[in-house]
């Protein structure tokens, strides 16, 4: 019932490669934001005094500083580090995919 | 133990008291007419307008009107879509939360931003490789057309319809504030600007006008926190010294502080924050308006870096108010509050690093800031009328394309009008549910219907259909017997729900009875929805078949 194209691309050993690469990595990059969230967020909670502590003993800037410019710049790295493999690697790999279908 | 875990749990989101700061709230004072700004604000007028004339002629085809014709560069397109994120609330509310408890501003804003990169990985390039011009498209790709379409044009309405009320009521005052109008006058004003844009020029000026907007607020932003930073030597150090010696807080703004009032409805907010930004049909139309998924993941990259570049800047700005207007007798009424209110402080901090012009150029900023937001959601609404119920409802997607163009204008111009009626009949309301209710109703009708459709085979359309109906109707119900409405609004003594917001609940309802509906359906239909998932799922992997630009 799917055309021809779509079968060979289902049979295709590369593109199981493709899902699986691809799932993976945005899962573990997923994983990563949320779990540097969640770590920011249970400091906050169980110990904000930490991110109240000054980084040393004659600067004003407390650790909370440090650590939520970090957590905007890493949504920001993360975000850059996804779209360099995507654009890259797997859309080549995309690419060569679809011309082997389509032949 | 458990207080703490809950109060932990709690603070993963944001307080829901801030929520308000998203629809400027209470009594504001009406200022005097402020020439400079409503200059100002006229040569924005003209420049958009021009862009819209611009526009006009490029606009032939539904693909044109809807996503410009997929024309839109991702660099562009991220910021279009920071110039439809960053609102008038945020900037002027952010900024106000940071002068008054200072660190908690960043939790606040930290929230707004991670949802983003989710978006990224785990349903941007999905999205642009299945859909065309609405995320209906996506949603109904292998379930039952009219039914899904329905269901979901009239989550994007709903959702429009409650996002449009709270901005223009929030345009209202504010321009009253700014610009020393009448109230009715901005709301008209508002209201007929946003139809021009939008019925003349559609996407394509939308998004020109989100990206002049975006480029505005961030170099004025820019300029002001660079001012701030001089003041102190450009030394972050003494920055916040000078702000624990003058502030009455003192030390404390250096840490986090009391941001939690209710952990249930802190955590339900949150939910609907993250998910319902994946379910808001003004941002996810944005992702058909560039060329294809390469694109479309440049453009989130692109809009969370200048999203969190913004937060960043209200940050500084937030202090240097602390330094600069906190400590100004000139912006203080007789009983030593701000004038206008602390939404105000970012505005006072424009006058007082740069002098009457520059407050007029913030001033102009912010009304286009509104213009940009409400222009982004006449569009999202008028083409779920006309794509989704009219051309694939009515006319069973056999509609011509100039009956369909024909459509969404007389949609336009009634959205506007409608717009222009719900600011004036809201105006004296309790409006801050509203945004709140928006992204909920959008994270349990229109995200797990969306998500659902890309991720699970065995969803059908009875699932889907059950599950975006009574999330949509558990948002609206829990929101209606919560103490704002219940309590504050119809007066009763005690709410019904005792908890601000429904996400949390609603969304369980949704997947819950998503789920219940779709393993239980066992028609003939529901298998070949199943049996569709594998093509569905081979295009939306590889852009196979995916929509692409329509070259000029």
């Amino acid at each position: 019932m799917y055309d021809v194209v779509t079968q060979r691309i289902e049979q295709s050993p590369r593109f199981k490669e493709l899902v699986a690469r691809r799932g993976r990595f945005a899962w573990t990059l997923s994983a990563i934001m949320l779990g540097l969230y969640v770590a920011y967020i249970l400091v906050i909670a169980f110990d904000p005094q930490l991110f109240g502590t000054r980084i040393s003993a004659d600067s004003s800037i407390t650790w909370g500083i440090p650590a939520g410019l970090g957590l905007i710049f890493s949504a920001f790295i993360l975000t850059g580090i996804y779209v360099k493999r995507a654009n890259g690697e797997f859309d080549d790999l995309t690419a060569e995919i679809i011309e082997e279908a389509q032949q | 133990m458990m207080s703490r875990l809950l109060a932990g749990a709690a603070l993963l989101f944001v307080a829901p008291s801030l929520w308000a700061a998203g629809a400027l709230e209470g009594e504001v004072v009406k200022q005097a007419t402020n020439y400079t700004a409503i200059v100002m604000f006229l040569v924005f007028i003209a420049a958009t307008m021009g862009i819209t004339k611009w526009a006009a002629k490029r606009n032939t085809s539904t693909s044109d009107y809807y996503t410009a014709g997929g024309s839109i560069t991702g660099f562009q397109n991220g910021m279009a879509i920071a110039g439809d994120y960053m609102s008038a609330a945020s900037f002027l509310g952010i900024s106000a939360l940071v002068f008054a408890s200072g660190y908690d501003g960043l939790i606040y804003s930290i929230g707004f931003l991670v949802g983003w990169p989710i978006i990224l990985f785990m349903i941007a390039e999905r999205l642009r490789n299945l859909g065309k011009f609405t995320f209906s498209d996506v949603a109904s790709y292998r379930l039952g057309q009219t039914q899904i379409r329905i269901l979901s044009a009239f989550g994007s309405l709903t959702v429009v319809a409650f996002y449009l009320i709270a901005q223009m009521v929030g345009a209202g005052k504010l321009i009253q504030l700014l610009f020393g109008l009448d109230y009715l006058v901005a709301v008209v004003l508002v209201g007929v600007l946003m139809v021009m844009y939008v019925l003349f020029g559609g996407m394509l000026a939308t998004t020109w006008v989100q990206i002049i907007k975006a480029i505005l607020l961030l170099s004025g932003a820019t300029f002001m926190a660079i001012m701030v930073m001089k003041h102190v030597g450009f030394d972050f150090g003494r920055l916040f010294s000078e702000a624990i010696s003058v502030h009455a807080k003192g030390e404390s703004i250096m840490s986090p502080g009391g941001l939690v009032s209710d952990p249930i409805s802190a955590i339900s907010l949150g939910l609907a924050l993250m998910f319902g930004t994946a379910g808001l049909p003004h941002i996810l139309m944005r992702f058909f308006t560039v060329a294809d998924a390469k694109e479309a993941r440049k453009s989130v990259f692109y809009a969370t870096g200048f999203i969190g570049y913004f937060y960043i800047l209200t940050f500084i700005i937030g202090f240097g108010a602390i330094l600069l207007v906190g400590t100004n007798p000139e912006f203080k009424d007789a009983s030593g509050a701000i004038v206008g209110g602390n939404n105000m402080v970012a505005v006072h901090l424009a006058s007082a690093v740069g002098g009457n012009l520059f407050l007029g150029f913030i001033s102009a900023v912010a009304f286009a800031t509104i213009l940009a937001v409400v222009a982004g959601l006449t569009l999202a609404g008028a083409s779920a009328v006309s794509h989704d119920l009219y051309a694939c409802v009515i006319k069973k997607g056999k509609a011509r394309e100039q009956d369909e163009l024909k459509v969404t204008k007389i949609t336009t111009l009634a959205l506007g009008v409608v717009a222009i009626l719900l600011g004036i009949a809201f105006e004296k309301q309790n409006i801050a549910f509203m945004v709140g209710l928006a992204f909920s109703i959008a994270a349990s009708c229109n995200f797990p219907v969306l998500f659902l459709s890309m991720y699970w085979k065995g969803l059908t359309t009875r699932g889907a259909l059950f599950g975006g109906i009574l999330g949509l109707g558990t948002a609206v119900v829990l929101t209606i017997l919560s103490p704002t409405v219940w309590v504050s609004i119809l007066g009763n003594a005690q709410a019904i729900f005792p908890y601000e917001y429904p996400a949390l609940f609603s969304m369980i309802v949704a997947f819950a009875t998503t789920w219940f509906f779709s393993v239980t359906d066992k028609s003939q239909a529901a298998s070949e929805e199943r049996a569709r998932f594998l093509p569905q799922f081979i295009r939306s992997q590889t852009g196979l078949g995916a929509s692409g630009a329509v070259a000029h």
